[in-house]
């Protein structure tokens, strides 16, 4: 399985803190997205937001990567601490 | 203690975190710090409280990495970041960056440095209540990014 967080800003749009996708269904944060998509089609305004950031365990991740079962993807608005 | 890294929602005490800072360091003879804190008017809005979130496990890494680039950068002795976590109110204080160093021009910059990446780096999210009941969450600012992007070498 693959571990899925929405934080802050996000996850009240989408009304979800975390979900869990089977390993079997996506292969990349690309088809993840499209995966989440086709299974919460209103989600798609939100998911294609060009600002959210994507990090894979706890590493930011600027490009589209493979990711596999035990992997924990997390998808947020911009930060802004300090 | 030397360099440290916090995530806490306690209070934190200046005079503590620079007499630790110091502690038996005579090498030293240059110290920053800079305190943030929750101020009443942010985009014309009058603010009265802040909720702040993070993102458990990878706030503490990123921290780490940006205190790890900072002392690859400069020559410093000693470097504290404390971040607070959940409810603030106006005033309260918000992080604590504070480094020391034998000379004053790289405790100036490290700090700096320390302050813009946290900024746009670390999982951090405020969202803001005003006197009104509103409650919204801070928008990232483009300056920001530009400030962080002045520290940026040829391998980025």
């Amino acid at each position: 399985m693959i571990q899925v967080l929405f934080l802050a800003q996000l996850r009240e749009q989408l009304g979800v803190a975390e979900l869990q996708v089977g390993a079997d269904s996506v292969v990349s944060i690309a088809t993840l997205k499209d995966y989440l998509v086709v299974n919460h089609p209103h989600w798609e305004q939100f998911l294609s937001n060009s600002k959210l950031l994507v990090a894979v365990n706890h590493q930011y991740v600027k490009t589209d990567v493979a990711i596999a079962s035990g992997d924990e993807v997390a998808f947020f608005p911009p930060v802004t601490g300090g | 203690m030397t360099f440290s890294i916090s995530v806490q929602t306690q209070d934190f005490d200046v005079g503590r975190e620079y007499a630790e800072l110091i502690a038996g360091d005579t090498a030293a003879g240059a110290v920053v710090f800079f305190v943030g804190r929750v101020r009443d008017l942010n985009n014309a809005r009058d603010v009265t409280s802040m909720s702040l979130e993070h993102y458990p496990g990878m706030t503490e890494k990123i921290l780490q990495q940006i205190m790890d680039e900072t002392k690859t950068r400069w020559d410093l002795i000693a470097a504290h970041i404390v971040h607070r976590v959940g409810e603030l109110q106006m005033g309260d204080q918000i992080v604590f960056v504070g480094v020391t160093s034998a000379h004053r021009e790289h405790a100036f910059q490290a700090a700096e440095f320390l302050m813009d990446y946290l900024k746009t780096r670390a999982p951090f999210w405020k969202k803001e209540s005003t006197k009104t009941g509103e409650v919204t969450w801070v928008d990232a600012k483009e300056g920001d990014e530009v400030r962080a992007r002045r520290w940026y070498t040829d391998q980025q």
